[in-house]
């Protein structure tokens, strides 16, 4: 085949940093993309699940009645691959019990009346950028709780510790933000650039690199200059501002280090095998925040928007937050909500209620009216093959629901199912309307129970 | 506020769709046919329309017939079997008579497409098997070709195919027979883009079905893979084997212009259901349906070969899929630390 690259290099023109695969989506990110972040005020009541990351739930640190702090732990990790949660708001812990999770199940949570008075804990003492070391940040990132906040809400000093064995050589930080509505990373790159900065300069220092990454799908070109302008302050480590292109799911992790090493993730491993950490924009500034400021982790950004929203905005929300005041907060709803979302259009969760809290992987909320929630009637498979040139992971999204419908588990095993990134770009591009996405789930899950029992 | 809780819809992600739709696409392929169709009524009379109506409502009712009888909910909004229909049109000379073409529109939804399941299942291309069909059955009807712009009638001017007058002029330079190389005149190659020759209603015209090429693969309703792997392979092939002289001296633009290709490689060898859906067999099955069409012109007892080498090709297409699966990612710098190691 002929590198597309190796073309654009002989015609004189910039290599384009991209993937094979992927889809087209309407960005619709004109509704939020221009509007200032808001910090939002706590409401009276916050909600703290205990499971916000990937991994075992925190346990609880603090008891019934207890007066809490803004920022005090509230609940220890329960493991490695856990994280700490802390009050976003001053007050008074009113009870731990079930809640119902955003993701739909009931689960423990710790409830705080806000007293409003927003003292601060100094549980974290800030640290010096000059001095800190490498020990220090990753300590400091566990104890702020922080997470992957693109939505995978994966630890992050899970991540900066790779085995001894794992030879480290690209920091890369996450700013494609290829979810269509989305903004919150876009404003936090146009306001918030000498944090991002300064978190991956510590991301730098904590994997013993002198060398950074920050790319950003080419739909933020003023993004891409704000950072450019910030980084080429930097004389003493070198950060490259890197343009991808605009298409989803760019900003999947695999998909990004492709697009910038030209390595791909093997099957099963993870991206420090390929020498790779990336973290989310926003993940990259709350690091700043807890080694420079000593700040934990309370506080995200969430763009809100969709089609029934009265005034998409981007908020600064403290954690815990409700939807519902999320709403309330942008106008409420211009037509009766069918379906709301956490998260983007594409991997996002539907709600079950709209009474659940902002959690650390709460990167939006999307109100869509009954026209865009309701499932249209599926017809027959076309074969017309948009889902096998669609898929990012190079899967045949249509057979496998072939074998999924026919129990065919020997066919099964030879799909790679779990390659799978769930990024839905086969029912995105369906024309029969079909769900090739939703085959796959119940194929994995068909295949372990069968596990199981053998 | 009120309470939505109760209304709310719950999905799996994604949610949001492209908005493409079996009907759109089958839409866009109709828009796309009908400079050709177009080009056929100017240049056969409106028979051709004539034609075209009674394919298209004949496949259209045993399509909505069919549903009927075994009580499945109608198809015919999809359009797919306009698309049938009119493709069918395409490929049948302008005497056709109209009982034939309504068998043919039988043969092609009844017994290719719905006998094995209705859209998305059927091996072949309905109105290709149609038209193999009628050309077995009724091969008279089905070669009687008129001179461009002569009355459709019984005093109507026959003239036979470019491809059959090319096949004729290579036959008369080998065998010698009576009719030499010079009395065949072959058309131009302005008549032949201009589609001002003999042959079926929808094939002739190079220069409209182009619009409707640009039309869908600007739409992406198509992919550029099958129609250009498969004309050029014609291309080099009849190049290479196809001269009166030896090796290299084909015509090749001769053989891209004339007959069914433009239609087949735009049209036909570009229907999803039964050409492969992985990239790389798409441009194996162009290569196949170039090389058999090939074969089957140079070599064959038919002048044209486009119809049959997209059957078989399409009959080929679950076989080709299997062995051109896309490689998984990062599956193969596996392979190669696996080396390195080993």
């Amino acid at each position: 085949m002929i590198n597309l690259n190796t073309l654009r290099k002989l015609m004189g023109k910039t290599k384009i940093y991209t993937f094979s695969g992927g889809i087209h989506p309407h960005d619709m990110k004109a509704a939020t993309k221009d509007k200032p972040i808001i910090d939002l005020e706590a409401p009276g009541e916050l909600v703290f699940p205990l499971q916000q990351s990937i991994g075992a739930p925190a346990n609880p640190c603090v008891e019934v009645g207890e007066r809490v702090l803004m920022g005090q732990k509230i609940a220890e990790a329960g493991g490695f691959v856990s994280a700490n949660i802390h009050s976003s708001v001053s007050g008074t812990v009113k009870a731990i019990e079930d809640r119902i999770h955003p993701n739909g199940v009931k689960m423990k949570a710790i409830i705080i009346e806000n007293d409003r008075l927003e003292e601060v804990a100094d549980e974290l003492t800030p640290l010096d950028e000059k001095t800190v070391t490498a020990a220090e940040i990753v300590e400091r990132v566990r104890a702020a709780g922080i997470v992957g906040m693109g939505g995978a809400t994966f630890p992050t000093h899970v991540k900066l510790s790779p085995p001894e064995d794992k030879k480290i050589e690209y920091a890369i930080v996450n700013g494609a933000e290829c979810e269509p509505y989305l903004t919150s990373d876009h404003r936090a790159m146009l306001e918030t650039a000498d944090e991002v900065i300064a978190g991956l300069k510590l991301i730098m220092k904590a994997l013993g690199l002198n060398k950074g990454y920050i790319a950003v799908e080419t739909n933020k070109l003023d993004a891409i200059a704000k950072l450019k302008e910030y980084a080429a302050k930097e004389s003493d480590v070198e950060i490259n501002i890197v343009g991808v292109k605009t298409k989803y799911p760019q900003g999947s992790e695999k998909h990004l280090i492709k697009a910038l090493t030209g390595r791909c993730v093997p099957p099963g491993k993870l991206p420090m095998d390929v020498g790779a950490v990336v973290n989310n924009i926003d993940t990259c500034a709350a690091i700043a925040r807890a080694v420079l400021k000593g700040q934990p982790l309370i506080r995200r950004i969430v763009t809100v928007s969709g089609d029934c929203i009265t005034e998409p905005l981007n908020f600064r929300v403290p954690i815990g937050t409700s939807f519902q005041y999320l709403a309330e907060k942008c106008g409420g709803f211009t037509k009766p909500a069918a379906k709301i979302i956490m998260g983007g259009p594409m991997m996002g969760m539907a709600l079950t209620e709209l009474d659940v809290p902002v959690v650390k992987g709460s990167s939006g909320m999307l109100a869509f009216s009954e026209e865009m929630a309701l499932p249209q009637p599926t017809a027959n498979c076309l074969r017309c093959g948009r889902c096998v040139t669609g898929c990012p992971m190079n899967l045949i999204p249509n057979v496998i629901k072939e074998a999924v419908c026919a129990n065919d588990f020997e066919k099964l095993a030879k799909l790679n199912l779990n390659d799978c990134i769930q990024c839905g770009s086969c029912t995105y591009v369906c024309p029969a309307e079909q769900h090739p996405l939703q085959y796959v789930r119940t194929g994995k899950a068909k295949l372990s129970r069968r596990e199981v029992k053998a | 506020m009120e309470n939505l809780n109760e209304k709310l819809i719950v999905t799996e992600s994604p949610h949001i769709r492209s908005g493409n739709t079996t009907s759109g696409i089958m839409l866009d392929v109709i828009i796309a046919l009908m400079p050709a169709l177009i080009a056929g009524v100017v240049i056969f009379g409106y028979r051709a329309a004539t034609l075209a109506v009674v394919c298209v409502s004949a496949s259209v009712f045993f399509e909505w017939l069919w549903c009927k009888i075994v009580k499945k909910p109608s198809s015919i909004g999809d359009y797919s079997a306009a698309v049938t229909g009119l493709l069918l049109a395409m490929n049948l000379p302008v005497t056709m008579p109209f009982w034939m073409a309504i068998i043919g529109a039988f043969f092609a939804i009844v017994i290719v497409k719905q006998f094995f399941g209705g859209i998305g299942h059927n091996f072949m291309n309905p109105a290709l098997a149609a038209r193999a069909f009628l050309l077995t059955s009724w091969a008279q009807a089905m070669t009687t070709w008129v001179a461009p712009f002569s009355k459709v009638g019984a005093d109507a001017v026959t003239q036979a195919t470019p491809l059959a007058q090319l096949a004729q002029s290579v036959d008369a330079v080998s065998t010698a027979t009576s009719v030499s190389a010079e009395t065949v005149q072959l058309p131009s190659y302005l008549d032949l883009f201009f589609g001002t020759t003999g042959g079926c209603i929808g094939e002739t015209c190079a220069f409209a079905l182009l619009i409707g090429a640009i039309y869908l693969l600007a739409k992406k309703v198509i992919s550029i893979k099958i129609p250009a792997t498969y004309i050029i392979t014609v291309a080099a092939l009849t190049f290479v084997f196809g001269g009166k002289d030896g090796l290299f001296t084909g015509d090749a633009l001769y053989h891209i212009l004339s007959g069914g290709l433009m239609l087949g490689a735009f049209f036909m060898a570009t229907d999803y259901v039964t050409t492969p859906y992985t990239p790389k067999g798409q441009i194996v099955f162009g290569i196949g349906c170039g090389v058999l069409t090939a074969v089957i012109r140079l070599w064959g007892g038919y002048p044209e070969g486009v119809s049959y080498s997209i059957l078989l090709m399409n009959v080929a297409s679950p076989l080709i899929d299997r062995y051109t699966a896309p490689k998984r990612f990062g599956a193969f710098k596996e392979m190669k630390e696996g080396g390195k190691n080993a």
